[in-house]
């Protein structure tokens, strides 16, 4: 038996077919939807979520390789100040790549790499977004690395 | 992805003995190539051997050396004091590849094995592949090509070495420490790739079971000048096209001792002994970078997508000289 620690909660899951990646985990056993699967190969950072304090990708990272990590999803944030920062400045459009671009940020916050617009947009690239929403979204992060 | 067993031993000799047991097993560390490679199709084990908890993480001093745990992530290494002041370029290489979620999952060891960038080896759909299927042709030669190989190719495998930390590390001669069953032993990086000749399918001395446990860093003299000169398609988070490894001893104008490598251009990482020979004892001029330019590439094999690389490569190397000497 596995047990994932998700926003603090334990979910214990049998992994008896390994191949479980943690975001289908997070997404079909766990029902945590937010996570979202866009190229599911490790390229576009949809699936970003913090797992003991670090970000990571979900997709391609094996659930079983989670066992008695604590995982962080954007549902265990609790208003954080970036969410609020993304809808004033309108960081997104369809919103399918948010919850991974947020997930980024709050941890890019934490590694204290969001000092200049550049340093946001290199620690950022690991998060795409095909609506093309990064200006929105460099603003949103500047205005919350600002008042941290 | 076809099904596999996880197993997650907790000593190394467990693990060397649970891959080593069965051909078909794979290690597991931070499974951005394992994985990857896995959902396409192109890696199939039977078993995979989870190895990121095992105790060889980590960075340690050890006098002119940086012992680095072959399980220390490419962020943790990015983030070692030591490295940042004695050798930032190899810190610039290991920031400038991937995305911060990638950096914090690969490891050091996983980052000198990972594959090549080929798409047509990324794609069992395509028939002719000799790195996937010895023998079955190179699709990359006859067909498009751009992210390949201008040294050590042949029409048999084109493909690119695509690691920006192993370029850094081939310029300080860097050492591969190995255990397997019977031995451990340590192995040059220089000495560790293997060119593709007729068996691209053969792309290390490494042998099946066998575990990189550390890789040892010496440390560049106190003052050098470096830097990692990484040209590619996008700003940020995309794979080189030429990029430049550079780490030189000044004495005034004069060049008194030079590593350089060179990525994006060979089917290993590619170490510039020619150049460093024209740069050593020579004055940091325009004539002695285009020589070493020169020196650096030379004998290459292209095809009309790779063509443009060999200038570029040039240009590439004399713009890192340039900067780290003005
Ligand atoms: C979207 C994307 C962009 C990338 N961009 C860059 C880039 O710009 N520059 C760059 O350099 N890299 C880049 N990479 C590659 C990335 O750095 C490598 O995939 C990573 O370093 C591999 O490390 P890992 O720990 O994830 O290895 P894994 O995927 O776990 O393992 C890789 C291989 O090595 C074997 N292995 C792992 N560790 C050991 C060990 N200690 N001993 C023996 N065998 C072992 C595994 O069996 C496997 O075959 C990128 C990857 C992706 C997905
Ligand atoms: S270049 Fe090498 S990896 Fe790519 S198709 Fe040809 S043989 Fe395969
Ligand atoms: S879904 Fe994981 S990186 Fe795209
Ligand atoms: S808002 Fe649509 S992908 Fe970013």
């Amino acid at each position: 038996m596995t047990t994932l620690i998700v926003n603090g909660m334990e979910h214990p899951l049998d992994l008896a077919d390994p191949r479980v990646t943690l975001l289908d985990a997070l997404r079909d056993r766990l029902g945590l939807t937010g996570t979202k699967k866009g190229c599911d190969q490790g390229a576009c950072g949809a699936c970003t979520v913090i797992a003991d304090g670090r970000r990571i990708l979900s997709c391609l990272t094996l659930a079983a390789q989670c066992d008695g990590r604590e995982i962080t999803t954007i549902e265990g944030l609790e208003s954080h100040p970036m969410q609020d920062a993304f809808m004033r400045h309108d960081a997104f459009q369809c919103g399918y790549c948010t919850s991974g671009q947020i997930m980024s940020a709050v941890a890019l916050l934490g590694e204290d790499r969001a000092g200049s617009d550049d340093d946001i947009r290199e620690f950022m690239s690991g998060n795409l977004c095909r609506c093309g929403a990064y200006s929105n979204i460099v603003a949103a992060v500047r205005e919350v690395a600002r008042h941290a | 992805m076809r099904e596999f067993r996880y197993e997650r031993p907790t000593t190394v000799a467990e693990a060397i003995r649970a891959v080593s047991e069965d051909p078909e097993a794979d290690f597991l560390a931070g499974g951005t190539t394992e994985v990857d490679l896995m959902k396409d199709g192109v890696f199939h084990p039977d078993l995979l051997v989870d190895i990121t908890r095992l105790p060889l993480r980590g960075v340690r001093r050890n006098g002119t050396m940086l012992q680095v745990g072959a399980l220390t992530t490419m962020e943790e290494l990015a983030a070692d004091r030591t490295l940042m002041e004695r050798a930032p370029f190899v810190r610039e290489a290991l920031l400038l590849g991937a995305s911060t979620q990638l950096r914090n999952m690969a490891t050091i060891g996983g980052n000198l094995l990972q594959r090549t960038r080929c798409r047509y080896f990324r794609d069992p759909a395509v028939a002719a592949c000799n790195k996937r299927e010895p023998g079955s042709g190179c699709e990359a030669v006859n067909s498009v090509a751009r992210m390949h190989a201008i040294l050590g190719a042949s029409r048999d495998c084109i493909a690119l070495h695509a690691s920006d930390l192993a370029v850094a590390l081939v310029a300080l001669d860097a050492v591969v420490h190995l255990q397997s069953e019977q031995e451990e032993r340590s192995v040059p990086l220089t000495q560790f790739y293997l060119m593709p000749g007729d068996t691209p399918d053969r792309e290390n001395v490494l042998r099946h079971g066998e575990l990189i446990t550390a890789i040892d860093i010496p440390l560049p003299p106190e003052g050098i000048r470096s830097t990692y000169l990484k040209v590619r398609d996008r700003a940020s988070y995309e794979f080189a096209l030429t990029s430049a490894a550079v780490a030189l001893t000044m004495d005034g104008s004069v060049i008194m001792d030079a590593r350089v490598a060179m990525g994006g251009v060979g089917t290993i990482p590619w170490r510039g002994f020619e150049a460093e020979e024209v740069l050593r004892d020579a004055p940091a001029t325009p004539d002695t970078f285009r020589s070493a330019a020169d020196g650096m590439i030379h004998d290459t094999f292209t095809v009309p997508g790779t063509a443009f690389k060999v200038e570029l490569a040039k240009r590439t190397l004399i713009r890192a000289l340039t900067e780290v000497t003005s």
